[in-house]
């Protein structure tokens, strides 16, 4: 069967692609792409480790075909630091040690990023509750809710 | 960015214990670093992995023609493309495997052993195709009946995994075959005396599910093999050179033709410490004449890769009046799924290890069952033992009226004491973690309606091994630094502040790499809580090797004996009666002179890291028990822990918080669960809940430091013992709140509410 033909924006640039009915966006955002910085822990929709935002809403990439990206634009991790000048999120997880094997965290920068641009001053119940659906197996949570608090207290100017 | 440091205290180090910015660390929040599934070759193959649909069932016959006539399929391989194996073990850290199981792990020969057990695998054009493929091969299976618990599979009527298997360790050999593999006996003391002197004795029976390591990445390898057989891999592991040795032997091919690149690694916990994938692509690959890759799916991850014995455990336990425990007794079996190899072993030694007991028995069972084949997960078989012991010991605590902590105190094991597994400890840290959680503000603070508090204190006994290290001195008087064992959780970080520390330069003088197998000798796996302690070991050495090799350098310019040149914070001088006749040289200028003076400066150490130290921790956990639903919240959380000396803190403290979530998560959610059919039926992470952040609190973390001798900084291992307490200080915790006791993990809604309907039909509930 032939391929689809998507055009799409991604982190600001505009992209072509070919995908098969079946690929998720998270397939051809890692193989079509090569933007291996989103990752695939689950295709179910229940890690977050495939976070990205379309047209600035959150999702699971793995949850979305990639045939819907069409028209829409998409961002990941790799457009989240400004040239040379990491997004103050990314920072903060270096400066609190919030990541060990790492493989979670652009996941969780994404989210995150999506949690600040909507609520400037969460409560750490709220950080904790919005980040549920992004798994992470090494860090027990603490210095990455650590980091998400501390970069929103910075972006506010606190 | 590397200057950006804190420091927690006055140190006589310049970084040493200090909080510098992982040098990866950029990496790995712009998307740039590599994991398993990252890579991509020319030209590479998609391979998929055929797996069993039944537990048990004998394999008659596999029909590959109709899938390899498939437009698109370019290989396909089944057991026969792996030579059969004699029995042979192999040491992959923590565990032993022997290649005659290895082999039918990988590629099921004889029979299928559980429900996911590879049988065949398929390298395609699209993985589309590959997936169609796999839907053409014919296998005739005789489905065979099947056993998934292990005291069900002890019975003489079960059905046998393999029928050649003979229990090791009973006198007389046992005539026939059986599902125990193994039955071991520790201890010292005369357990029946024992027993005899106690004036309260305590016997309770436990049991634990199957956990998963739960590693967020999961198993992907991309394999390249060459017309004349050179063959490059590409992987994630917490082992290459392990790999490399496990496929080359599975394959029948030289190990020096084989090279592994070790990926950034999301995650390992002990769960890639062996082969699955691996010798499949590299078999395809070599079938295909292309590269293969292969990525599991979450569900193969659960399926088919290990997870840790679910067990039963009976402990026994006898008290003097005055709280001293005079005798301790322990019974436990764990499952190996489908072939030989529990932690059990670990787990019997580690039972009561943080205590001084003078009569001392652990027996163990090793059982195979029709499930994945477990692999190690964190502290393989402690946290289960200890679970189990520290239950008993918190009740009888209560029983006798003590507190807690002060009855672990009248026992607790320290320098001198011979362990139950035998050994003299040397200086160890128990007494002060257990010290500082008795004078800890959370041991004091009041608890609310309907909330508990637990203490426990685990062990783990860290391991060293072979270890090889490579430090460069570049032409501008920069370092390359490059190690051998993955870097899982910060390694890089702690090796360059020991490299830093020991040439006394800056952090961002040297640069770290984990080499791949062509690029220094062997190494074991990042494994044991090792890797900081024996590439730190090797790092100092080849620090100290490239510092005598600069001295040198100068002295031969200088015209002065070797040991008139001293090395001092990135410079060399004359020294003693010389000292002040010529100007120090930077190291810039030493590099210059290499070509000069003999060429290249570097310093190379490979060792067998002797002299790990075990690290003991004592835990402190609330819990809020809802008395309606039977939800059990973990609301405040303390670990206390030995690390010996903390490289760097803030990843000591992460492997804390990060061993007591998964240790949480083994106490309350975390099973693998089975249908009457021998199906797993929960082999996804919505069914198969680990902790996410709304489920914990804050982790607070106190490092305690008592030096090992035996490492140049101190260094004792971290990463394991946090799993180990957190499963007793947890259902201590729950005990406490609801005034009944939960024998059996995990400690879910359904079953923490059946049990306190129980207890309140009976008048016995706190709640």
């Amino acid at each position: 069967m032939a391929k689809h033909h998507v055009s799409a924006t991604v982190n600001g640039d505009p992209v072509e692609f070919l995908c098969e009915t079946e690929d998720t966006l998270l397939d051809a955002l890692r193989d079509s792409l090569g933007l291996t910085g989103t990752k695939e822990g689950c295709s179910t929709g229940d890690c977050g480790a495939c976070s990205v935002t379309v047209d600035g809403r959150l999702v699971c990439s793995c949850l979305m075909l990639a045939v819907e990206a069409e028209g829409k634009a998409v961002a990941t991790i790799e457009g989240m630091a400004q040239g040379d000048t990491l997004h103050p999120l990314q920072r903060k997880f270096l400066e609190h040690a919030a990541l060990q094997c790492g493989v979670c965290t652009p996941g969780f920068l994404v989210a995150a990023k999506a949690l600040l641009d909507r609520s400037p001053e969460p409560s750490e119940t709220e950080v904790r509750y919005w980040l549920a659906g992004n798994l992470c197996r090494c860090t027990g949570y603490d210095k990455i809710v650590r980091a998400v608090l501390d970069a929103a207290a910075e972006l506010r100017g606190a | 960015m590397l200057d950006k440091v804190k420091t927690d205290k006055p140190n006589a180090y310049d970084w040493i214990g200090t909080r510098p910015v992982r040098p990866d660390g950029v990496d790995k929040v712009t998307g740039r670093a590599r994991f398993g599934a990252d890579l991509a070759m020319p030209g590479q193959l998609v391979g998929k992995v055929l797996r069993s649909p039944h537990p048990h069932a004998r394999i008659r016959s596999i029909d590959v023609r109709a899938a390899a006539a498939l437009a698109g399929v370019k290989a396909i391989v089944t057991a026969d493309d792996f030579p059969d194996q004699a029995a042979q073990l192999y040491a992959a850290g923590e565990q032993t495997v022997d290649y005659r199981d290895m082999v039918r792990n990988v590629m099921a020969r004889e029979k299928a052993l559980y429900e996911g057990h590879a049988v065949a695998a398929v390298a395609a054009t699209s993985a589309s195709i590959a997936k169609r493929a796999l839907r053409l091969i014919r296998v005739d299976y005789e489905v065979l009946p099947h056993v998934i618990d292990p005291v069900a599979a002890m019975k003489p009527d079960a059905p046998l995994l393999h029928e050649d298997l003979i229990t090791v360790g009973v006198e007389p050999r046992p005539k026939g075959p059986s599902n125990v593999a193994k039955h071991i006996e520790i201890g010292h003391g005369d357990i029946t005396a024992g027993f005899r002197q106690a004036d309260l004795v305590l016997e309770r029976s436990f049991t634990t599910k199957p956990v998963h390591q739960g590693y967020i990445e999961p198993h992907a390898v991309v394999a390249s093999v060459s017309e004349d057989g050179q063959a490059d891999v590409w992987v994630t592991t917490q082992g290459h050179w392990m790999v490399r040795a496990m496929c080359a032997r599975l394959l029948g091919w030289d190990i020096g033709k084989v090279r592994v690149t070790a990926s950034e690694i999301g995650g390992g916990f002990g769960g890639k410490t062996v082969v699955y994938l691996e010798p499949v692509a590299l078999a395809l690959a070599k079938k295909a004449r292309r590269p293969v890759k292969m990525v599991m799916t979450r569900e193969e991850v659960f399926l088919a890769s290990g997870p840790t014995s679910g067990a039963h455990v009976r402990v026994k336990v006898g008290v003097r009046k005055d709280g001293v425990i005079i005798a301790a007794e322990a019974e436990m079996a764990y499952q190996a799924g489908a072939f030989a190899g529990s932690p059990v072993g670990a787990g019997a030694m580690c039972a009561f290890a943080p205590y001084d007991i003078e009569h001392v028995k652990v027996v163990g069972y090793d059982v195979v069952t029709n499930r994945p084949k477990v692999a190690a997960y964190r502290a393989p078989g402690a946290p289960i033992a200890e679970f189990a012991v520290e239950s008993v010991v918190d009740e009888l605590a209560q029983k006798l009226g003590f507190d807690p902590i002060e009855f672990r105190l009248k026992n607790a094991a320290k320098q001198g004491t011979k362990a139950a597994y035998g050994p003299k400890f040397g200086p160890i840290g128990l007494i002060e973690t257990l010290e500082l959680a008795k004078a800890h503000e959370h041991w004091k603070t009041p608890l609310g309606p309907n909330q508990g508090r637990g203490v426990a204190s685990g062990f783990w006994f860290n391991i060293g091994g072979d270890t090889s290290v490579s430090l460069q001195l570049n032409e501008d008087g920069t370092f390359s630094l490059t190690a051998g064992t993955p870097d899982i959780g910060g390694l890089r970080a702690s090796l360059l502040m020991m490299a830093a520390e020991e040439l006394g330069v800056n952090l961002d003088r040297i640069r770290v790499q984990i080499g791949d197998t062509g690029q220094l000798g062997y190494n074991m796996l990042t494994g044991g809580s090792r890797s900081t302690f024996s590439s730190g070991m090797a790092t100092v050495e080849a620090a100290r090797e490239l510092k005598r090799e600069a001295c040198k350098r100068a002295a031969k310019l200088w015209e002065l004996p070797e040991d008139a040149v001293e090395y001092r914070k990135g410079t060399v001088r004359p020294t003693g009666p010389n000292a002040g006749k010529h100007t120090p040289m930077a190291l810039r200028d030493i590099a210059g002179i290499a070509g000069k003076t003999g060429g290249p400066i570097a310093g190379y150490a490979r060792l067998n890291a002797q002299g790990a130290a075990p690290s003991f921790a004592t835990h402190i956990a609330d819990v809020e028990v809802d008395p309606e639903t039977g939800k059990v919240m973990v609301i405040r959380y303390t670990a206390i822990q030995d690390a010996g000396r903390a490289i760097h803190p803030s990843y000591v403290e992460g492997q804390y918080q990060g061993g007591v979530a998964q240790g949480i998560g083994w106490a309350l959610n975390e099973e693998y669960i089975y249908g009457p059919d021998g199906k797993l039926q929960n082999p996804g992470f919505l069914d198969y809940r680990v902790p996410v952040a709304s489920d914990l609190p804050m982790i607070d973390t106190v490092i305690v430091e008592v030096p090992n001798p035996r490492h140049p900084y101190g260094v004792r291992g971290v990463g394991e013992t946090p799993i180990v307490p957190p499963l007793a200080a947890v259902a201590n915790a729950v005990a406490n709140a609801t005034g009944v006791r939960f024998p059996d993990l995990p400690m879910s809604p359904p079953r923490v509410l059946a049990a306190l309907d129980e207890a309140r039909s009976q008048g016995a509930a706190k709640m």
